[in-house]
């Protein structure tokens, strides 16, 4: 008997988080974040190893690459790799201070998430702007 | 039923290689290189690109900024073939899995030897 009314209340509760219609904490999309800035910038990490080649190279080259850099679509990949740089750095720190197994609080975890939002989007218009 | 094999029978070959720790270990050691790299490198690099060629390869022949280039491009590489192996072995499984990693340190691998190249010609030759 008590097993069939198992059953009925498990049959009634939704079975997945169901994700289309899930609003994801602010920790979540920082995680998953985390992983895109790190996998984007293998492109970055290209792109900045072709441009050091290019220097060692000719003046000829380099001012080929450099040019393809700094041109726009140069200028907004870049920027956004320093955006990612940035991200990922300040998320880094805050995952090396959960592995010594401190702010792990659900309400530390947040102030330091919008922490991190905050200083990266400082030292990355520091970066576009005043270097 | 009845179990035949000893306790220790049963349990030989699984279990840890006492070697899981090595790989998460040896990342956040290179993350903690990279967080002193990254800002210098970005200070130098900022200011390099977009400069002439005689002015960058006078920038990366300073000992202090060939040392940060060389070091930020090589740790990287290794916390980049960390990182994108977790994220291999989370997402590609089975064969493909192992092509896919073995495709990923060769190509990083590669990325590293050009870059480490170009900054050590460029921090000599200037």
């Amino acid at each position: 008997m008590s097993d069939t009314k198992t059953v009925t209340r498990a049959g009634a509760r939704p079975l997945s988080p169901h994700l289309q219609v899930y609003r994801m904490p602010l920790n979540a999309v920082l995680s998953i974040l985390h992983r895109i800035t790190g996998a984007a910038m293998s492109v970055s990490a290209a792109l900045v190893v072709w441009w050091f080649l290019a220097a060692a190279t000719s003046e000829g080259y380099f001012a080929l690459v450099n040019g393809l850099l700094t041109s726009w679509p140069g200028d907004i990949v870049l920027s956004l790799s320093v955006l990612g740089l940035w991200f990922h750095f300040c998320n880094g720190i805050r995952h090396l201070v959960w592995d010594t197994g401190s702010h792990f609080g659900r309400k530390r975890v947040r102030q330091t998430g919008i922490l991190a939002v905050l200083v990266t989007l400082v030292l990355t218009a520091i970066t576009l702007f005043v270097i | 039923m009845h179990e035949h094999r000893t306790e220790r029978a049963r349990v030989s070959g699984l279990g840890s290689a006492r070697s899981g720790t090595g790989h998460f270990w040896e990342q956040r050691i290179s993350a903690i290189a990279l967080a002193f790299l990254a800002p210098f490198f970005v200070y130098s690099f900022a200011h390099a690109l977009g400069s002439d060629y005689a002015t960058v390869r006078a920038i990366y022949s300073q000992p202090f900024n060939a040392i940060v280039a060389l070091g930020f491009v090589l740790v990287a590489c290794l916390h980049l073939v960390q990182g994108l192996a977790v994220i291999i072995e989370d997402y590609v499984h089975g064969r493909a899995g192992i092509v896919w990693l073995i495709a990923m340190r060769l190509l990083v691998g590669f990325v590293a030897l050009t870059g480490a190249f170009a900054i050590l010609k460029i921090a000599f030759s200037a």
